[in-house]
């Protein structure tokens, strides 16, 4: 395709025959207030040259995550991604092939997503699961979206333990449907009692584990609450490292299982696009949001894939659809795939181990140091600290000598009296070199 | 023993004060092979009209609306193991729902079997 620069002539012609007498009568529905009232601040005209220039050195501003000493989590992970995952990826076949409609010419994006699916049911425990969602946020907002179908009740009760950006992602979706979720206040130490709160109206639970905190929790007493109540458990993750090690929601008796996929195959990317994961009990497999492999035969017998159960998806359902989700985030699954297959069951729970080893001995490290808490009594790759001062000066000031600390909890959860705490996480990347380096520079924030 | 056509392809048979619901074979053909049928709860109470059940199959999914108002009585529990009789003998064994009957006299301003048969003919 070239590309045709528009001239005022063409804009005139297409104004013309829309029957608007200007651009500015054209977003005439776009308050005023909202509208771009000058020309962006751009020059002209630039060389190649130039702006490679240009754009380097604004990148050169940040402090990429593989160049210094990192520990930031709080719901996307630093992880190794072995140099396979991309080699794979990015075949042609892979990369460039379109949504997989034509089973007969798609086999292989088929059974990839198959394989995928086959992954993610494993991994949670669950019976089965869809080819992906846009990321965890929205994974747990369609799970919460799911369970108000299936048990015909509104009410979604959101654990104080959620990461606030997937309680707010189900506070959106449930007020554009008027529906009622209830966001409990930060739960530091795992110590709420949500079975307590279930009552007939409610439809489902929504808990993280780990949590945002980094603190394990157990499922299973609240899954016998919500069932004997009526409603459903669904079981949220942001690392889905984590499940290599610790017990999966569908073994705790979680109904729906949604969380983030990121951390198996996918960089940070500075936010996406990211890999939301979604599994869930055979007998709710109707009510599943978005796209679904199946594994079928051909005339002759032989093994082969097909998108199947389509008639709950919007391009036939309309707006009866279980889900406005048409699509899947196919190549962060891929990628997701391939890391696992490498991996394998063995592997997977070798690279869990080495990250909770490296994030117990950070945590042995820092909480050494004076002024330094650590607040979980169990986690897996994360952990939170308490500090003898505000957090989010602490982390600018670590960050300044050049060790990435954390998140601070008051940035995602501002004005709730948590600014002395810290989320840390440590993956299998971090050396005994990078906790040494963190440990000064926590000492050096510290005592300043 | 008396059926009634509604425009959107429902019969409900009469049976007494009993009424059987189901789609017609008109709609079944033109739905395809049905892969899956949701039917109402047995005690709920249907609006002449109301959407009652949903019928998929392997091109569409369809809704189904009450052609009568009435509370469900019985559903048809084969149809969850076999949505097949829903092709195979949709105004037999491939019945959806049973209600009592509230207001009979809606059944009056229904199609009967030769009404219905000329309005299929005008679809094609």
């Amino acid at each position: 395709m070239r590309y045709l620069p528009l001239t005022a002539q063409d804009r005139a012609d297409m104004l013309a025959r829309i029957g608007a007498a200007s651009i500015d009568e054209l977003f005439a529905d776009i308050p005023g207030e909202h509208r771009l009232n000058q020309d962006l601040e751009l020059p002209k005209r630039k060389t190649e040259m130039e702006v490679e220039r240009l754009l380097g050195c604004l990148a050169a501003k940040n402090v990429a995550a593989g160049s210094v000493p990192f520990f930031v989590g709080a719901g996307a992970y630093k992880h190794h991604i072995p140099a396979t995952v991309d080699h794979l990826i990015q075949r042609s076949e892979f990369l460039t092939s379109y949504t997989p409609y034509q089973p007969e010419i798609s086999q292989g994006t088929l059974q990839a997503i198959f394989e995928f699916q086959t992954q993610v049911a494993t991994l949670t425990g669950m019976d089965a699961a869809n080819a992906s969602l846009y990321d965890g946020s929205t994974a747990a907002a369609e799970a919460v979206a799911m369970a108000r179908r299936i048990t015909k009740r509104s009410k979604a009760i959101l654990s104080g333990g959620l990461h606030p950006h997937y309680a707010q992602a189900i506070s959106t979706y449930s007020m554009m449907a008027d529906d009622d979720a209830v966001i409990l206040p930060p739960d530091v130490l795992a110590a709420e009692d949500l079975g307590a709160l279930i009552d007939n109206e409610t439809a489902c639970i929504v808990m993280q584990n780990p949590d945002f905190f980094g603190n394990l929790r157990d499922l299973s007493p609240l899954a016998e609450s919500c069932h004997a109540n009526g409603a459903l458990l669904i079981g949220v993750f942001t690392e889905a490292v984590s499940l290599g090690l610790i017990k999966p929601p569908g073994a705790m008796g979680a109904d729906i299982a949604a969380g983030e996929g990121q951390s198996i195959g996918n960089r940070l990317s500075f936010g996406g696009p990211y890999l939301g994961l979604f599994a869930a009990k055979s007998k709710y497999l109707r009510q599943v949001p978005g796209r679904l492999c199946g594994e079928t035969v051909d005339d002759l017998g032989r093994r082969g894939f097909v998108l199947t159960l389509s008639t709950r998806e919007q391009h036939i359902r309309r707006d009866k659809a279980t889900s406005n989700i048409c699509t899947n985030s196919g190549l962060a699954a891929l990628a997701f795939t391939i890391h696992m297959s490498l991996l394998g069951g063995a592997g997977l729970e070798r690279l869990a181990r080495a990250n909770h080893a490296n994030a117990a001995s950070l945590a042995d490290r820092l909480s050494a140091i004076r002024g330094v808490e650590v607040v979980n009594k169990a986690f897996f790759n994360e952990f939170t600290l308490k500090v003898a001062g505000d957090g989010a000066r602490i982390v600018e000031k670590m960050a300044q000598a050049g060790v990435l600390g954390g998140v601070p909890v008051s940035r995602l959860l501002p004005s709730k009296g948590l600014d002395d705490l810290i989320i840390t996480a440590s993956t299998e990347v971090n050396t005994e070199a990078d906790r040494t380096a963190f440990a000064k520079a926590l000492e050096g924030a510290l005592s300043c | 023993m008396t059926t009634h056509y509604t425009k959107t392809h429902e019969y409900v048979r009469a049976e007494g004060n009993t009424g059987v619901v189901g789609i017609t074979d008109y709609a079944q053909s033109q739905l395809g092979d049905v892969v899956f049928v949701e039917l109402p709860p047995a005690g709920k109470t249907l609006k002449k009209g109301e959407e009652a059940a949903t019928v998929e199959s392997v091109k569409a999914a369809a809704e189904v609306n009450a052609p009568a108002s009435g509370e469900v009585i019985e559903i048809n529990n084969v149809l969850s193991e076999s949505p097949a009789l829903v092709n195979e003998d949709p105004t037999g064994e491939g019945w959806f729902f049973k209600i009592k009957l509230t207001e009979p006299a809606e059944l009056n301003g229904l199609m009967d079997e030769d009404a219905y048969r000329e309005f299929v003919k005008t679809l094609s």
